[in-house]
């Protein structure tokens, strides 16, 4: 391993460890400031100052003593879990963040946004604890402080007859039991008859004796009990001291079968060496167990299996195609393969899928810093982080999602006062969620603020020049005048949001990532804004065209509908060009043919097939094609590595027969004259700038 | 990054000889991945002359390019009787539609003369050395020279 390679192995680790970090300092605000949550936080700002001091990272080193000094303060309960310290507490985990990232980035420290936080961590701390300066590595001292205040229970269970014959089983019981903490389990068998012949088989005989340790209280085992307690003769008892209680319980059972003495004393070994299991009170964390893989070897893994299951439907039709008798085993083989294909092809996208949570992470501080800058109080409140979407998409969301998060505090959210005056509470809420519904990922931000001002954005509109002043607009064509580009609201450029690039910036990523963004709104009640996302991007529903000979694909999410022209629908503009009259609108319509430097087939628009298409640059279009084919999935491959960008053509796909079809970008079809090639015939002439 | 530029490293480099043009060419043996019969393609909008499509070679999107036409020759008509090679330019991979292929050529490294400069057009450009064979000789085609980064035409 080379110095670069430990010093990446080194980063990695500290994002993971700035996750827990979040995620502690997180349930520290949520009020869940248990001991257990402080040390998680402790210790991964140790870890980072340990890992950092080796590689002689002064600046993470010095700030993560200071952090930790305070946490470590805390952590003794000497230092009481305010609103302040949380407070100061979140800002240092961020300025932590930036601090590796500087140091990934081999970039000096910003002192102007660390050197305040230092200050205010400082502030919580006397003079005693800054004079230790001076910071030796020393290991970790992991603290078992034992649990002071559990007891033991002694759980006598005897289940009946009707235990039994509802299907409930002991043993389930039993090794729920243990999962609570350290059992000992015995069994008495004196009830059973002494002759078989009296023995009733759906009887239940049998007594568990159960002694479990370092509980708070019985709670967790009469939960575990609740649905079976009426079926069963249950006692619960409490024992204070070193199993008293256990030894006056046993002997009166007189067991037989098994010895109680046998049982008790490994018992009583266990409460004289006074080790109690460490934290067996509650369920221990699980640390995810994470692979980390070279996301080429995933990429590669996917093409395969993209390949696999465009072999598989060359196989089947194929098949179909050499007329075999039906009685051949050789279809039902096939169905399976198709299956199999189907679920390696699905494995493998889960690979690359990830959860939002490190995304929402994200928001989280980006939400503070903006609440901070506004002087708004903001709770942002993230929901479904564990869904998931594909890595792509997670990386390519970061902006946007920035973007709508700042500028749902900056102009959605009121001020606290102006809040507290229209009767809701001074913080406002903001729901950051992400959910998955039938194939798409929904992603929601939710503000209780005033609602978008409608009057206000068309006045803008207006004096932008967006809309004339007499349009007649209705609710939701207001608020998408918000994805105008150049539009933007704030009265004067606050240095938060309002740029001037605003939320078309964001439409048009979220656009190229396959999705689509809705806005709905309520005066004073607040404002949600919907991006519904494809969940992966190399597989996409197609409408499967044909145009002058070759086959194509346009993406169905950019078709509104597919007309068959009749001719009074048709009016010619220009020499070439024509508008399609659709209920009382006139669309122009682009010759996809034409435009993309083909011959096509049919000269006549009415014995072609309108696509009545929405675009970024056109707010409607018809696209003239030849025929529909067909509509299916179609794994996408991109073109850029093999032979370049072709304008009007975002990749390729392979159809079942082998063939390769081109998939039409709608957006750069409509948006731009194609390019003028040498030796080819100059069709273009302003087809493509006929939109209104 | 040529093993033939020094005259110690290897002392025999294989060549595939081909007909593009109806001249004699050769490329190097390492470059070139398989031979394939001419099969239809997918048209590509707005390429070049040379561009001819893009194939399905095992699930990847190959584009096909006639060697004959990008040398400035005529274009070559494609028939089930003409040939595709399958090349590879580092990470890059090419059909390039010939008229046939001939045989696979070993010679020595010596054998390999510098192509003499003249009046330089694209076919000349590309041409990296000059093999003599009994009366006549054998261009060896330079395919980084030959085949630009990217093949769409400049928008």
């Amino acid at each position: 391993m080379t110095d670069s390679a430990i010093l990446d192995a080194f980063f990695e680790e500290c994002e993971d460890l700035l996750v827990a970090l979040s995620d502690g300092l997180e349930d520290m605000r949520d009020g869940k400031a248990d001991s257990e949550t402080v040390n998680a936080v402790f210790r991964s700002v140790h870890s980072i100052k340990g890992a950092a001091g080796a590689f002689s990272l002064e600046d993470l080193v010095g700030f993560a003593h200071i952090f930790e000094t305070v946490l470590d303060e805390v952590r003794a309960n000497r230092l009481a879990t305010d609103d302040g310290l949380l407070r100061v507490l979140q800002r240092a985990g961020d300025i932590l963040a930036d601090l590796v990232d500087a140091a990934r980035d081999d970039l000096p420290a910003d002192r102007d946004q660390v050197d305040p936080v230092l200050k205010e961590l400082e502030s919580f701390l006397s003079a005693d604890d800054l004079a230790e300066e001076e910071f030796v590595f020393e290991a970790l001292t992991l603290d078992f402080d034992a649990p002071q205040d559990t007891t033991r229970y002694l759980v006598s269970f005897c289940p009946n007859k009707e235990f039994y014959a509802t299907g409930n089983d002991p043993a389930l019981i039993i090794t729920a039991l243990q999962e609570l903490g350290q059992c000992e389990i015995a069994v008495d068998a004196t009830s059973l008859p002494d002759e078989l012949t009296s023995f009733d088989w759906d009887e239940g005989y049998l007594t568990w004796e159960i002694s479990i340790d370092g509980q708070q209280s019985d709670l967790p085992i009469r939960e575990i009990f609740q649905f079976v307690d009426d079926l069963c003769a249950l006692q619960i008892t409490e024992v204070h001291s070193s199993g008293d209680a256990f030894e006056e319980i046993i002997p009166a059972s007189e067991t037989e079968v098994v010895p109680p003495t046998a049982v008790i004393e490994p018992v009583q070994d266990v409460l004289a060496t006074e080790a109690p299991p460490a934290k067996a009170d509650r369920p221990v964390k699980k640390s995810a167990s994470t692979l980390r893989v070279d996301p080429e070897r995933v990429d590669r893994l996917i093409n395969a299996v993209g390949e696999l299951i465009i072999n598989q439907s060359v196989i089947s039709q194929r098949i179909d195609e050499a007329a075999l008798p039906n009685s051949a085993d050789l279809h039902g083989d096939l169905d399976d393969y198709k299956l199999l294909a189907r679920e390696i092809q699905e494995g493998v996208m889960a690979i690359r899928a990830q959860p939002v949570k490190p995304l929402f992470q994200r928001m989280l501080r980006i939400a503070r810093e903006a609440a901070d800058a506004t002087g708004k109080d903001v709770n942002l409140v993230t929901e479904g982080e564990a869904t998931e979407v594909d890595k792509i998409v997670v990386e390519r969301l970061a902006d946007p999602l920035t973007h709508m998060i700042r500028n749902a505090i900056d102009h959605g959210i009121e001020l606290p006062e102006v809040r507290v005056k229209s009767g809701k509470s001074a913080a406002g809420t903001l729901r950051l969620t992400a959910s998955q519904r039938s194939g798409s990922i929904v992603i929601e931000i939710i503000d209780d603020g005033a609602g978008l001002n409608r009057d206000r954005i068309r006045e803008i509109a207006v004096s932008k020049g967006l809309i004339p002043a007499d349009a007649q607009l209705s609710e939701q064509e207001i608020d998408h005048l918000l994805f105008a580009p150049g539009f933007s609201t704030a009265k004067e450029v606050t240095n938060l949001s309002g740029r001037g690039v605003g939320m078309d910036v964001v439409k048009t990523a979220i656009t190229a990532l396959g999705g689509r963004i809705t806005i709905s709104s309520f005066a004073g009640q607040g404002t949600t804004f919907s991006i519904t996302l494809p969940l992966t991007l190399a597989v996409m529903d197609g409408m499967i065209i044909h145009i002058g000979g070759q086959t194509m694909v346009v993406p169905i999410s950019s078709i509104l509908e597919s007309i068959r022209p009749v001719p009074a629908d048709l009016s010619q503009i220009g020499l070439h060009s024509h508008l399609l009259r659709i209920r009382g609108e006139f669309v122009p319509i682009v010759d996809l043919a034409q435009r993309l430097g083909i011959e096509p087939r049919a000269t006549e628009l009415t014995d072609r097939v309108l696509l009545l298409i929405q675009t970024e640059s056109v707010a409607q279009c018809a696209l003239a094609v030849d025929d529909i084919l067909d509509q299916r999935q179609v794994v996408v491959k991109s073109m850029q590595g093999s032979y370049g960008e072709i304008s009007g053509v975002s990749g390729a796909t392979i159809l079942g027969d082998g063939k390769i079809a081109l998939i039409i970008d709608p957006d750069a079809i409509t948006a731009a004259p194609p390019p003028e090639t040498i030796g080819q015939r100059q069709t273009i002439k302003d087809v493509a700038h006929a939109a209104p | 990054m040529q093993p033939h530029d020094d005259p110690k490293s290897a002392k025999q480099i294989e060549f595939v000889t081909l007909v593009a043009g109806k001249q004699s060419f050769c490329i190097e043996i390492t470059q070139i991945r398989e031979i394939r019969r001419w099969s239809p393609v997918t048209l590509l909008p707005h390429s070049p002359n040379y561009v001819l499509g893009v194939i399905n070679l095992r699930g990847a999107v190959i584009p096909i390019l006639d060697l004959a036409a990008k040398l400035g020759f005529d274009a070559i008509e494609p028939t089930e009787r003409h040939v595709i090679i399958i090349a590879a330019i580092e990470e890059r991979i090419v059909g390039l539609l010939v008229e046939s292929v001939s045989e696979i050529l070993g010679v020595g490294v010596d054998m390999v003369r510098d192509t003499p400069r003249a009046s330089e057009d694209m076919s000349t450009q590309a041409i990296q050395g000059i093999i003599p064979v009994k009366d006549d000789m054998i261009k060896i085609i330079s395919l980084d020279a030959l085949i630009p980064a990217t093949l769409a035409a400049a928008a």
